[in-house]
């Protein structure tokens, strides 16, 4: 289904108010796996991730998609936004967007508020979910056109262990199905849980990347090595 | 003293009793600024919007005149309409002085600034909440102004009350193009006016009272359907 990677990044800088964001990044995502950024506050990792989503405006290189389709990117951001509508109603809004049929929509938002266990507030204001419901709200809502990619900035921030588990779980079973997942996360304890390739980023540059397994065990650089241990890396 | 005690009474009969003359007046009245109402929001909320999720070159420089034509004197907006529509006037031959017409374009060229003012001052905090989420589901324009006047309407309808009113209580500016005719242009404020300067302080005073009604239910009225809004029943 997808043809839509590799997607590549050659080069590509950004900097704001004159200060160095993010850059010179080199990076290719390939079509399978589930991506981590890994890398402390302030590192770039929401930057990096709203590059590759194309809504970040970049100052310098290129981004390079086999095939690109906007409709077929959805961006889950660090702090879940909520329209000021019911639950149902947030869950329809990007079908909406796209025309979809009535019915088309209905079953759909049907699904996914019983998939994300809010069956029972659905016709409530969004606006009064607790943290943890507004994150899975912004999943689903972020999956409803069926992305073949996804992009995550830290969705479990704030979340007590339950409410990750509940999220880490959709986020496998969509993995499964066949989305690929870009997510950045600052918890170690998650990266190893789900990673299969791994971007560590510190001061706006990629110090690491590639398969999660080798990157864990055998860290090329000294940076990421301290990451791994627990030193404060600045 | 005892005038004024007086006229009160029969103020209070005039208003209980459904007077024809002060029916009329009132009914008047709220045609005039309701329908003016009407056009300036047609104008100010979607020109308030545009201008909260649109970057133009003389954006800043549209919305520091929007704010400048709100401190208007609005007997200097009658003084204008009147030159224009006025029979030398560029649009003498709609024969458009001294009818209702001319009093819903003066109160329209009021109050559009006002309401688009304040629509344009709520949409900027909607938008800034509702931005990365409306440019990652790559809405058009179109559909962003749409969603923000949907979700923001609570808003919108106290730009609209402020809007109504200023209108309803304006008198310099329909005195000069309605001219105060009776069974034509006489208007609460017009009449009122003219009632005090012939020294009848009853037909004032049971004017006044209605004037203060309308503005009163009006407010409650919207404050009722803010709060249902707060509270979530939509
Ligand atoms: N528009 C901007 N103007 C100035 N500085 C910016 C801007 N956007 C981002 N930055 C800076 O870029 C750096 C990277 O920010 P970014 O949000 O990508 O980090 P992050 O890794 O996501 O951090 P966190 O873990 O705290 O979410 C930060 O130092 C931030 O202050
Ligand atoms: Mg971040």
């Amino acid at each position: 289904m997808t043809d839509m990677f590799p997607l590549t990044l050659e080069q590509v800088i950004v900097r704001r108010q004159r200060k160095l964001v993010l850059g010179p990044v080199d990076l290719t995502l390939d079509q399978s796996g589930l991506t981590i950024i890994l890398g402390p506050n302030g590192s770039g990792k929401t930057t990096l991730l709203r590059v590759m989503h194309g809504i970040e405006r970049i100052n310098a290189g290129t981004i390079s998609w086999a095939v690109d389709d906007p409709a077929k990117h959805a961006f889950v951001f660090q702090s879940p936004i909520v329209l000021r509508r019911t639950v149902s109603e947030n869950l329809a809004y990007p079908l909406r967007l796209l025309k979809t049929p009535p019915q088309n929509v209905r079953a759909a938002v049907h699904h996914w508020v019983e998939r994300i266990g809010l069956g029972g507030v659905r016709n409530s204001p969004a606006t009064r979910l607790s943290g943890g419901e507004r994150q899975k709200l912004a999943i689903a809502r972020a999956l409803i056109r069926k992305p073949e990619v996804l992009f995550l900035d830290e969705p479990c921030a704030n979340l007590d262990g339950h409410a990750t588990r509940e999220i880490e779980a959709l986020l496998q079973e969509t993995a499964a199905n066949g989305t690929r997942l870009v997510m950045a996360t600052h918890d170690l304890g998650q990266a190893r849980r789900l990673a299969r390739d791994i971007v560590f980023v510190l001061h706006g540059k990629v110090h690491e990347s590639g398969p999660a397994e080798t990157a864990f065990s055998n860290p090329k650089t000294s940076e990421f090595a301290g990451f791994l241990r627990g030193d404060i890396v600045t | 003293m005892f005038e004024i005690m007086e006229g009160l009474k029969s103020a209070f009969w005039l208003v209980v009793t459904f007077d024809a003359e002060l029916w009329e007046i009132s009914l008047r009245s709220l045609r005039v600024t309701l329908t003016a109402l009407l056009v300036a929001s047609a104008i100010a909320i979607p020109l308030g919007t545009f201008l909260a999720v649109q970057r133009f070159r003389y954006r800043r420089t549209i919305i520091s005149f929007i704010n400048a034509l709100m401190g208007l004197p609005p007997v200097v907006v009658g003084l204008l309409v009147y030159i224009l529509l006025s029979r030398s006037g560029p649009f003498g031959v709609l024969n458009l002085l001294f009818t209702p017409t001319a009093m819903i374009i003066a109160q329209v060229i009021i109050i559009t600034p006002v309401i688009a003012s304040i629509a344009h001052q709520s949409m900027r905090e909607l938008w800034a909440e509702y931005h990365d989420l409306l440019i990652s589901l790559n809405t058009t324009k179109g559909q962003r102004i749409l969603t923000l006047i949907k979700d923001g309407r609570r808003n919108l309808l106290t730009a609209m009350l402020a809007g109504f009113g200023r209108a309803i209580g304006e008198v310099g500016a329909i005195m000069i193009v309605g001219g105060n005719i009776d069974h034509v242009t006489r208007v609460l404020t017009t009449a009122i006016a003219l009632e005090t300067g012939k020294g009848d302080f009853a037909l004032a005073l049971g004017l006044g009272f209605v004037l203060i009604g309308i503005a009163f239910v009006v407010n409650i009225a919207i404050h009722t359907l803010s709060q249902t809004e707060r509270e979530g029943r939509w």
